[in-house]
């Protein structure tokens, strides 16, 4: 994933001639490595740890919202058996927006790498900068544009392609605010590597009388697929676990997997353990996704 | 390329416009994207100027009001200083503690390495909600035992966290980048392992560093979802303005939104016109 090199706009990561080799040995490593690994340990492992604890709680009788510590598979039960069909919701929406963000976000990468010339740091700089009104701010204003009375529902129902009449409050808003919201996260890893890739094999695709398609699909894709790799992990992962474009965009009932965590944490008393349940299985089933993925497509070292 | 003996092809206009069109159906479609991607910046833009009631959400007539006072709305501000307060300090310290991991995962061999590779990796791949409730769980449950209450303190030690593998991964890749032998030159002109990292490598590594700081502080800035967690009574930008979401946001907060933007892109765009005169300086 060192293509994300380029999500932070260093557009000066290029492959080392002659790939430096790790020589060095010694405790000099482990004092650079201590404070941030204490740092993840105290606030990344540590946390997993209690919430894991958390989640095997049980109930105490005759006192709704008290628990007490207990090796208790109930919780997860209850999980996947009443949030079934969120799971379902959240790795369904979230797979069609990280396809839709592929679709859209390879043209811009495509010509960010090989045909923006002087402007592509220009590019660049308008690919992150949105990030800087707050995602909230833009979905909102998504609310808006989708709105009912807004221009692109109209339009849309003028020419009768709109099954239900409105977009507003229905999953098509939801998918729309997901790939939208993670697009950046898909454009910059690809752009990474097809900015590494050498235009003179592509051009000997078409020297070698393929044509445009069957260049890109058997010469450039195959050239970006690290940076799709990273592109659609980034997307899908944040996309699966989101809720805020399902409660700013999304319909009243059919919530994410997302919001039931949100919601059983911060809102309903006594929710944590459930809750804990829950954010388990979700990072357990994008750990076992993200692992099966990188197995199949993988084709660089990730970290 | 063309030989001049030759008369020239003629091509007629529909077929031009069609090959127009394929040379630059790419740079098209990526303007399209690009547009795609502002429009909610500019519907943001335009409804900071709207003579809004209670609800921010259909056009009512124009008024300079919310630009003369962004702070008229109470909290609005308040909530803007505490992010970029925990942006500056989180970048800080998540950036400090990444480059020097980085530089261990690179330059060195030990024992634990690939532990140390997904301990790095692993906070990539976990959705946020997942982070924050495990931090909610933890301080509520075991740090607030040691006085450690929900709060900017607990914000800003959330955030460093998800930071730091980012930092990691960005410098990493500048490190891999760079040329071994350049160091190896330094070396064999007797400057110490002390001398040849600061006056050789941190130089030169120093974009990324540069990079992998301006990734933390955007990805602590916008960060909403595991700030909710952990923030208490805290606000920070993004916070404010869901909290708002559910009563109407004020115009006042499409003020401040459309600005930081703006600055945003200013400072990254003066920044690389400084470097590139910096560079042209070098090459005169």
């Amino acid at each position: 994933m060192s293509a994300l090199a380029h999500v932070a706009g260093d557009p000066d990561v290029t492959p080392a001639p002659p790939a430096p080799e790790a020589t060095k040995r010694g405790w000099t490593a482990y004092l650079l490595l201590l404070p941030g690994a204490l740092w993840l340990g105290v606030f990344f492992v540590l946390p997993l740890v209690q919430l894991a604890a958390v989640s095997l709680q049980s109930r105490y009788p005759g006192f709704p919202g008290y628990y007490y510590r207990d090796v208790n598979f109930q919780n997860y039960a209850a999980a996947l058996t009443d949030y079934a069909p969120h799971f379902a919701r959240s790795f369904l929406y979230a797979g069609l927006a990280t396809f839709l963000a592929f679709v859209v976000a390879y043209p811009l990468a495509y010509a960010m790498a090989f045909k923006a010339g002087k402007w592509r740091n220009l590019m660049m700089i308008c690919v992150i900068a949105p990030f800087f009104t707050s995602f909230i701010l833009r979905t909102f204003a998504w609310s808006q544009i989708l709105a009912d009375e807004g221009w692109v529902a109209g339009t849309l129902n003028f020419l009768n392609v709109l099954p239900g009449g409105n977009i507003i409050n229905t999953p098509l808003a939801v998918v729309a605010g997901l790939t939208y919201n993670f697009l950046p996260f898909m454009v910059l890893p690809i752009y990474a590597s097809l900015e590494r890739a050498d235009p003179r094999v592509i051009e000997a695709g078409g020297d070698l009388y393929a044509n445009g398609f069957t260049t890109f699909r058997t010469v450039t894709l195959p050239m970006s697929m690290p940076g799709v790799l990273a592109g659609t992990l980034l997307t899908f992962i944040p996309a699966a676990g989101d809720f805020v474009n399902m409660e700013l965009l999304g319909p009243q009932r059919g919530k994410m997997v997302g919001n039931v965590i949100n919601d059983q944490f911060l809102a309903i008393p006594g929710g944590y353990p459930v809750a804990a349940a829950l954010s388990f299985t979700l990072m357990a089933a994008i750990l076992v996704m993200v692992f099966l993925y990188v197995r199949r497509f993988g084709t660089e070292e990730l970290v | 390329m063309t030989s001049t003996t030759t008369t020239p092809y003629r091509p007629s206009t529909a077929k031009r416009a069609q090959i127009w069109l394929a040379n630059h159906f790419a740079m098209l479609s990526a303007i399209l994207v690009l547009l795609y991607l502002f429009l909610p910046v500019a519907y943001t833009f335009a409804f900071s100027f709207n003579d809004h009631g209670k609800t921010n959400i259909v056009w009512q007539g124009f008024t300079w009001e919310h630009w003369q006072d962004p702070c008229g709305v109470p909290g609005v501000c308040g909530s803007l200083v505490t992010s970029l307060q925990v942006g500056a300090i989180s970048t800080l310290v998540a950036t400090v503690l990444g480059t020097l991991m980085a530089l261990a995962m690179v330059r060195y061999r030990f024992r634990g390495k690939q532990a140390s590779n997904v301990l790095i990796f692993v906070p990539m791949a976990t959705p946020e909600i997942v982070m924050g409730a495990a931090l909610l769980t933890i301080f509520v449950q075991g740090f607030s035992n040691i006085g450690l209450s929900l709060g900017f303190t607990t914000i800003v030690f959330a955030h460093i966290m998800f930071c730091l593998s980012f930092v990691v991964v960005t410098v990493k890749a500048r490190i891999q980048s760079l040329d071994p032998r350049i160091e190896e030159a330094a070396q064999d002109l007797y400057a110490s392992p002390m001398q040849t990292f600061w006056k050789v490598t941190f130089p030169l590594i120093l974009p990324g560093i540069a990079g992998a700081a301006m990734l933390a502080f955007s990805l602590s800035f916008d960060d909403f979802i595991i700030t909710n967690f952990v923030s208490g009574n805290e606000s920070t930008f993004p916070k404010f303005v869901y909290v708002a979401s559910r009563r109407g946001i004020p115009a006042e907060a499409n003020v401040i939104g459309f600005s930081m933007f703006v600055i945003a892109v200013l400072l990254v765009v003066g920044a690389q016109g400084v470097s590139s005169l910096r560079a042209n300086r070098l090459k005169d």
